[in-house]
């Protein structure tokens, strides 16, 4: 970043809404069904067809709009967002324009600079899905599928209260964590459930008014939208040093040139000749309909995290980590509540072990090979003195790997951990009777040798003996 | 009498009493439409087979003992209802292929209270125009006269029941498209409030305003077609979730202190004097009956037309968008890329006139015209509603003529959209406020017939039923039947 210019961003977010049905027919939704196999008559816009609003939608933005602390309209109204391509089959879009269901909303983030922020929403509301064309495979035409017609979704829009890329990765991701924690998404961003556009400017540091901005289109993955707005942002503070101007314009994202090119300028755009959708009526909601929703609220991740802070003594970090999302936040106070081992035991096994186990197989928590009770119940082994930590992530990758239960596990292969006193003083003294000079030379005040004594020692234990206990006997032995 | 000429309820009679089958029964009207229709264009899809079979089921379902209130009677459709297995049109060449792969929730429930369809009926194209010229299949002719108009847009059902083809069709009207086609060819034409009937496989033309109804030759039927036709569709989230009333039960009540709303309104110039004369007697005739007269004020009512020359074609526009040759109906041949598609599928299969709605919609909703056009004649229209409301205060129902004119000659106001536009002058503004209005015969003008104008609160069909019915106990105008088709 140029230290001398300011980044302005806005995102306006598109969250499929994670219902069994369609926004406005009884379609289902799931994804990757063969084409047009998911869209019924009311999806195709056949002649006389009308839509019927799928309640599910309103109270997954009323849910929404109470976890961002906005008001959610009591009377909100679906408009017709008109104009015509081949994917949008009745030549109109139902969205909502001039009163959307959610409005005045705010979530908080760590900044790019560690600041805390306050970022604004300006609205949520509710629209449905185009369908999608496919201009592949069909010699010189091109194909549509409109199962993905009707597909509910919620737009949130941002203030402009973003200032770099990365702030705008870090609100992302955090309303993809929220939206997650409510279980009103999946979002899921290769299947496109999560996709968000960015409008970007800069202005020179100090100046009051925003500068020119541009609007970048359809980037479906957090690494995406942290390069292209970079790259647009260097666009634009090359195109103002040069003397020249930013157009205000649609912008598309390329992955494979790393570059943004304009998709329409503002002349282009169309006059979408909006007007409320007389096929249906305001959604009005009532107070009590929104408490009904409102006691379903679960924890967010915020108050989460600063729970497990308080409760479980766990270093920020981890309690970041861990409620990032809401299952794997579960599975760690599952195991905490089973697990007689500290809580900051069982987050170095969360985050470190099984993450890493998840991550190299490429595995959502939810896949987990281990369970959560198998494995509090490997920590307990750790923590009674059953097996050490070392010989722990042996049998840890052997439950992953299918090999039975810890228990299974330990006495197939013998992995008790050795606490018997005088069996330890036997390798112990083998070990000290085979390495004279180093006695020697540790009885000379070399001190960092007892690490040398109690690697061989474990060595020769096969790691199984108790490290704590070897530690003092050789101690002991050697004084 | 010739089966023809008889109603619904006479018919119905007849078939319980074994006079003829619906079989018989039908089979004598499809020969009656495959000859007289020649002369007046009501029909555009006759479906013979189909009226057979039903026919027959229906004469089963007697057998049997089950029957539906209308098992067995001969209907039609206004070719804008979505029939399954069967052309669909909408009066457009647009939809001249379009079988639909589904019936509109109207027809299902027709169908299943047993009426045997004997087509679908000629209309103006999309429902869009007041005398049957704008369709596709060439307009419909006036069996009081093949010279003149039978009205629009529902022509075809209201010719085809005034000619005794059939004795009841079911109509739309989104400004007057049942009531002015019934004013002008002598037959009873009602739009339920709207929200009474669902709309769903109806094709759309303004959803705010269309409504679903019917044409018949007496009061009593349309209060039996009605209380078929009525009731919550959950595929119409604009359809009202209200008790359907036993219609037949409630229109033998005298009309004996029902107070009659005359508004001035109805009556300035443009009305035709000999019109004005005939609705004036009507009028008598009501007050003879017991119904007092209470003069009203309906101050907009004046800007309804513009009002809904706004709100219609506003919503068409969008509403047509659909009809762009890539899925279903027309699609222009050779297409050079998507907007040549676009451009020429709608260009060649879309007629003037809807052309002409779809623009002015399209300029209303505009950017920059959207507040001045669309925002004001919201307005306007609630201020409309308002004044009704404010009049059902003090009155049951109001009474007026239903157009300024009787029926017009083919081709005279073709080319004048505005002259065209008025005549729907007396009866958008039931639809601008979503109120039930009927159309009833009250006598002739140079042989031709006019219609008396009832508007009631909403969801006051009963009291229009009523008050209409009563009246045709008293005269004896929809008995008339056209020379021609005697």
């Amino acid at each position: 970043m140029r230290a001398d210019w300011e980044v302005v961003i806005g995102l306006e977010i598109h969250v499929q809404l994670a219902t069994k049905s369609k926004i406005f027919s009884g379609s289902p939704t799931a994804y990757g069904a063969d084409p047009n196999t998911q869209a019924n008559l009311v999806d195709l816009g056949y002649p006389g067809v009308l839509p019927v609003l799928n309640k599910e939608v309103v109270r997954m933005a009323i849910l929404f709009g109470l976890a961002v602390n906005a008001t959610v309209a009591r009377r909100s109204v679906f408009a017709r967002k008109n104009y015509f391509y081949p994917d949008l089959p009745k030549g109109y879009q139902i969205s909502q324009l001039e009163l959307p269901i959610v409005e005045s909303g705010e979530i908080h983030i760590t900044g790019g600079d560690g600041i805390e922020k306050r970022i604004g929403i300006t609205r949520a509301h509710l629209e449905e899905d185009a369908g999608k064309s496919i201009h592949e495979g069909f010699n010189a035409s091109s194909g549509i599928d409109l199962n993905r017609a009707g597909t509910p979704l919620l737009e949130i829009v941002s203030e402009p209260d973003l200032r770099s890329a990365k702030d705008a990765t870090t609100y992302m991701k955090k309303i993809h964590s929220i939206v997650h924690y409510l279980e009103i998404s999946d979002g899921n961003m290769q299947e496109g459930s999560f996709r968000c556009d960015a409008n970007v400017s800069v202005r020179p540091l100090g100046q009051k008014e925003l500068g020119t901005r541009t609007e970048l289109k359809n980037l479906n993955s957090f690494r995406y939208i942290e390069k292209a707005i970079n790259i647009e942002v260097e666009r634009q503070i090359d195109l103002i040093e040069d003397g020249r101007k930013v157009v205000q314009e649609t912008r598309l994202y390329d992955s494979d040139k790393d570059e943004t090119r304009s998709m329409r300028s503002k002349e282009e755009a169309n006059d979408y000749r909006y007007f409320p959708d007389p096929d249906l009526l305001p959604v009005e909601i009532s107070d009590e309909y929104i408490e009904i929703v409102r006691a379903t609220m679960p924890e967010l991740p915020d108050a989460k995290q600063a729970r497990f802070i308080a409760e479980y003594e766990l270093k920020s970090d981890d309690a970041a980590i861990l409620t990032a999302s809401r299952f794997l936040a579960t599975f760690y106070e599952d195991i905490v509540k089973a697990t007689d081992a500290t809580a900051q035991v069982a987050a170095n096994w969360v985050i470190g072990d099984l993450g890493g186990a998840l991550n190299r197989d490429g595995l959502d928590i939810g896949d987990s090979k281990i369970s959560s009770d198998e494995l509090a119940g490997l920590l307990d082994k750790i923590h009674d003195n059953t097996i050490s930590g070392k010989i722990a992530k042996q049998v840890f990758e052997a439950i992953w790997d299918g090999e039975g239960s810890a228990d299974d596990i330990i006495e197939s292969k013998g992995l008790k951990q050795i606490t018997d006193g005088s069996a330890i003083e036997l390798v112990v003294d083998k070990i000290v009777a085979s390495n004279p000079t180093q006695v020697a030379e540790y009885k000379a005040g070399k001190d960092k040798l007892i690490g040398f004594f109690v690697g061989r020692v474990m060595q020769e234990t096969k790691g199984q003996a108790n490290p704590i206990q070897v530690n003092q006997i050789l101690k002991d032995k050697l004084k | 009498m010739d089966i023809y000429h008889q109603t619904l309820a006479e018919l119905c009679v007849g078939l319980e009493k074994g006079d003829f089958t619906s079989v018989e029964l039908t089979q004598s009207l499809l020969d009656r439409v495959a000859v007289e229709d020649k002369r007046l264009n009501s029909f555009i899809t006759i479906t013979a087979t189909e009226a057979l079979a039903a026919a027959a089921s229906a004469d089963e379902a007697r057998a049997n003992g089950n029957t539906g209130a209308l098992n067995g009677l001969p209907i039609v459709h206004k070719d804008i209802f979505c029939t399954k297995g069967v052309k669909t049109t909408c009066g457009s060449k647009m939809l001249d292929n379009f079988i639909s792969p589904y019936s509109a929730t109207v027809v299902k429930k027709i169908a299943n209270a047993g009426a045997v369809v004997l087509g679908k009926c000629n209309m103006d194209e999309f429902a869009m125009g007041s005398s049957n010229e704008t369709s596709f299949f060439g307009p419909v002719r006036n069996p009081w006269n093949l010279e003149c108009t039978p009205g629009g847009s529902s022509g075809g059902s209201a010719a085809s029941v005034a000619a005794r083809l059939v004795p009841a069709a079911t109509g739309t009207d989104t400004g007057g498209s049942i009531r002015q086609p019934a004013a002008l060819t002598g037959t009873v034409g009602l739009k339920p409030t709207y929200g009474r009937v669902s709309r769903y496989g109806m094709i759309a033309f303004a959803s705010s305003l269309d409504q679903a109804g019917m044409i018949t030759r007496s009061v009593e039927d349309a209060a039996r077609m009605l209380g078929v036709m009525a009731g919550f569709d959950k595929r119409d989230s604009t359809s009202i979730n209200q008790a359907v009333p036993d219609y037949l039960a409630s229109i033998g009540k005298s009309i004996k202190g029902l107070r009659i709303g005359i508004a001035r309104q109805h009556f300035d110039e443009g009305l035709d004097e000999r019109t004005r004369t005939k609705v004036k007697d009507a009028i008598s005739v009501l007050e003879s009956m017991g119904a007092t007269t209470i003069e009203i004020d309906l101050p907009n009512i004046n800007l309804s037309v513009p009002t809904y020359y706004v709100v219609a074609p506003a919503e068409c526009s969008s509403n047509l968008s659909r009809f762009d040759g890539v899925r279903f109906g027309y699609r222009a041949e050779n297409a050079e890329d998507l907007l040549d598609l676009y451009c020429r599928s709608r260009g060649e299969g879309f007629g003037d006139e809807v052309k002409r709605r779809i623009m002015t919609g399209a300029y209303v909703l505009s950017a920059g015209y959207y507040d001045a056009y669309y925002i004001k004649a919201q307005q306007v229209r609630q201020l409309i509603a308002d004044d009704f409301k404010e009049a059902f205060f003090n009155v049951d129902l109001i009474v007026g003529p239903t157009t300024p004119s009787p029926a017009f000659k083919l081709g005279d106001k073709v080319d004048d959209p505005i002259q065209m536009y008025l005549n729907d002058i007396y009866t958008v503004g039931a639809n601008l406020a979503g109120l039930p209005a009927m159309s009833i015969p009250c006598g002739f003008v140079n042989d031709m017939p006019v219609g008396l104008h009832l508007v009631g609160p909403h969801f006051g069909e009963e009291v229009l039923l009523r008050c209409g019915h009563q009246y045709q106990q008293e005269t004896d105008w929809h008995m008339a039947c056209p020379e021609a088709f005697k």
